[in-house]
């Protein structure tokens, strides 16, 4: 790569770099503050016509998916790129260098350097050196030089990656986001109690889709606490595939059902003016809902029987509890009352039925598929390791040259690091005052 | 006895402690130390307890959660967090002087929860998207960061004062500035500080978007809450940037971790009350 190409050292440029990351925070405001995805006619009502106008030209309404903030995003992922190709091939040589081959001058000046004499020869040093640094964990290599024997041991060499591990993470997020942004999509359905659908709507464009699968809900309920605050909302879903159930899932909120790729989150409901009724058989097992508007009987196929609502109480919204008219192929007709969400059991001639009555609901589902959010995991997961790598751990290296003299030997430990010097201070004198102690 | 007296017994002896440590930075009376130190460690203790009373509080009330889901359980949680990273700072540097710059943090956010009449106390049950293991993982992430940060924060302010003095060359062992670690050391602080409270953020922000994807099938949407902490976010990145590649230190770093905080501030309370969006239910 040629790096005087003044367009490659424009892109790799750490200037270009703080710029873009300055304009993504300033920019990234305006979002915040006007409200995104209104139709335009909220905009001029709220604003002005000209205001909401200026807003269209720039993409304001949408501004996060506009041109130009995408266009900033895509410039920061090419500075990462190029500025991680300019500088890992030198930070790669600094990993790989062959540190046995520094040189024993460089070695005797650095800030880190201790010496001794011993009267014990090389070789006899070297071992008991070697052992002695390896008793803790450093691992030494060692090699002959002109004036002497040079042993080299180092941790963590791979930690000088930690930065560009965190920028490749970036990326790898961008593309999860760009892999869901292709394939996948997003939509919602309301979907009525004991009804089924294998299409929804997508989001954003309304378009309807084909889920390729069926899924019914078969029941909805809220659940209270004492305050009257919801608890839960909970679906009892149905996943169909030719008119086989293949799976059933209750889901709430925060526990979604995932079938094929394809994930349906709780996220709202509504409520009918409509009863559901479920008449189980006691002795045969028989078991039939039904869905009924108030005061209106129905026939019960498989129970031969017939079943309507003749009254109801409400408070607001929420029915509390209903008045049922029971009659099957023997006597007169049962009354009734069935607190919503409980049952009763009707005795008739020869016959008992449990009869369960509810409010009857439609669940809101929130329908999404991602196949890229693994992909933006994996890229979180890179990230927090390379923040961990890149600030908390460091390359440390320990040189220990042996020289001859006359009947001596020079003990020469030197040492460095390139993060947490002041850490790496307390390490390497221990570990020398531990080596002049066994080698004196 | 019930959390909510362990907390407003917290709450004075934050500032007895925020008060012990003025005294020593304004009158030098190092004498002090032992007794300002002592002071917020029984604090912190008593604001544990607290916690963890209040959390038992919730169980016995049927609620089952842990103290983390409203504004008052925020900032007392904040408070907990700023005192743990100060004691630590205090432990590691040895030094007692930041503790003048940092508790009041703690004081302020304590007092703000006791005696404001915009937040409510009570241990409210949860709604259905806050009942999440994700939660807690969240919030306690979220919050090592800010807590970072604002103590990061102390440490800027410290620095542009010690800087400002020397600047008019009055400084001598003698005088209240005099006592301040060196600028260097600060400096040096306030960078690994920084450090510190980004990778929390940075897992805080993660936390939250793997918890927004398991609730509404998006990690992601660009909501108030989420954009602000990305551009809380942008702001440290940029700093150790500047840091690391330019060489920025002392003054300008300074005055970045204060405008970081500015963020961290609005993030985290700015958005509640005066944005609207998915982290509404954390205002009341």
């Amino acid at each position: 790569m040629n790096k005087k190409n003044p367009l490659f050292s424009f892109f790799s440029s750490v200037k270009l770099a703080l710029f873009t990351l300055f304009l993504l925070a300033v920019t990234s405001i305006i979002g915040t503050v006007i409200p995104q995805k209104e139709s335009i006619e909220w905009y001029i009502q709220n604003y002005s016509e000209t205001t909401a106008r200026i807003f269209q030209v720039l993409s304001i309404p949408d501004m996060y998916n506009s041109w130009w903030f995408l266009g900033l995003l895509s410039l920061l992922a090419i500075n990462l790129i190029v500025c991680s190709i300019d500088r890992f091939p030198g930070v790669w040589k600094q990993i790989k260098a062959d540190n046995l081959a520094t040189d024993p001058k460089r070695i005797r000046k650095m800030r880190l350097s201790s010496s001794w004499q011993s009267n014990k020869t090389e070789e006899s040093l070297a071992t008991d050196i070697s052992n002695s640094l390896a008793s803790n964990g450093w691992q030494a290599a060692q090699r002959k030089h002109d004036d002497g024997l040079l042993l080299f041991a180092q941790k963590g060499a791979m930690t000088r990656t930690g930065v560009y591990i965190v920028h490749a993470s970036i990326l790898v997020i961008f593309i999860g986001a760009i892999i869901g942004e292709l394939y996948g999509f997003k939509g919602s359905v309301m979907l009525p109690e004991t009804q089924a659908t294998s299409r929804f709507f997508q989001t954003g464009t309304g378009k309807s889709i084909d889920l390729g699968f069926t899924v019914r809900c078969d029941r909805f309920d809220i659940e209270f606490y004492d305050s009257g605050m919801p608890k839960a909302y909970r679906s009892k879903l149905i996943v169909l595939e030719n008119d086989k159930v293949i799976l059933e899932k209750d889901i709430v909120v925060n526990d979604p059902l995932t079938y094929k790729g394809i994930t349906f989150y709780q996220s709202s409901y509504q409520g009918y003016e409509d009863f559901l009724l479920t008449v189980t058989n006691q002795e045969s097992g028989n078991v039939q809902t039904v869905a009924l508007p108030f005061q209106q009987q129905q026939e019960l196929s498989s129970h031969q029987a017939r079943i309507g609502i003749i009254n109801a109480e409400a408070m607001g919204q929420t029915i509390t509890r209903m008045k049922v008219w029971f009659q099957d192929d023997e006597g007169p007709a049962s009354t009734f009352w069935i607190n919503s969400g409980e049952q009763v059991t009707v005795e008739r001639t020869g016959k008992k039925y449990t009869v369960a009555g509810k409010q009857m609901y439609a669940t809101g589902l929130q329908i999404a598929k991602d196949p890229g959010v693994w992909v933006v995991y994996i890229g979180c997961g890179l990230m927090i390791l390379g923040l961990f790598v890149a600030f908390f751990l460091s390359h440390k290296r320990i040189w220990v040259l042996l020289t001859k003299e006359e009947d001596e030997t020079t003990v020469r430990i030197s040492g460095s690091a390139n993060k947490n010097k002041v850490g790496f201070e307390a390490i390497f004198s221990s570990l020398a005052s531990d080596l002049e102690t066994k080698t004196k | 006895m019930d959390s909510s007296q362990l907390l407003g017994i917290t709450t004075f002896t934050y500032m007895f402690s925020t008060i012990l440590y003025a005294a020593i930075f304004i009158f030098k009376a190092k004498k002090l130390g032992p007794a300002a130190t002592i002071f917020t460690v029984v604090a912190f203790l008593i604001q544990t307890a607290g916690i963890i009373l209040r959390w038992q509080e919730s169980y016995a009330l049927g609620y089952d959660h842990a103290p983390l889901t409203n504004m008052y359980e925020s900032v007392v949680f904040f408070a907990w967090t700023i005192i743990f990273i100060y004691l630590i700072i205090e432990w590691k540097f040895k030094t007692r002087i930041i503790g003048a710059f940092a508790v009041p943090f703690a004081l302020l956010a304590m007092a703000y929860g006791s005696f404001s009449t915009e937040i409510t106390k009570e241990i409210s049950p949860l709604i259905p998207a806050l009942q999440s293991n994700w939660l807690i993982a969240h919030v306690v992430t979220c919050f090592i960061g800010y807590a970072a940060f604002a103590v990061a924060a102390g440490l800027g302010f410290m620095y542009l004062i010690k800087n400002m003095s020397e600047s008019r060359q009055t400084t001598n062992d003698e005088t209240i500035i005099g006592t301040l670690p060196p600028l260097k050391v600060i400096d040096d602080i306030t960078h690994k500080t920084m450090v510190f409270g980004f990778l929390w953020l940075s897992v805080g922000i993660i936390t939250g978007a793997i918890w927004a994807n398991s609730a509404w099938g998006t990690y992601w949407s660009w909501d108030p809450k989420e954009t602000w902490s990305l551009i809380t976010w942008f702001v440290y990145a940029i700093t150790l940037h500047a840091r690391y590649t330019r060489g920025w230190g002392g003054t300008r770093i300074a005055w970045l971790a204060i405008f970081g905080f500015v963020s961290v501030i609005f993030t985290y309370y700015g958005v509640n009350f005066l944005l609207s969006g998915l982290h509404s239910y954390g205002s009341n």
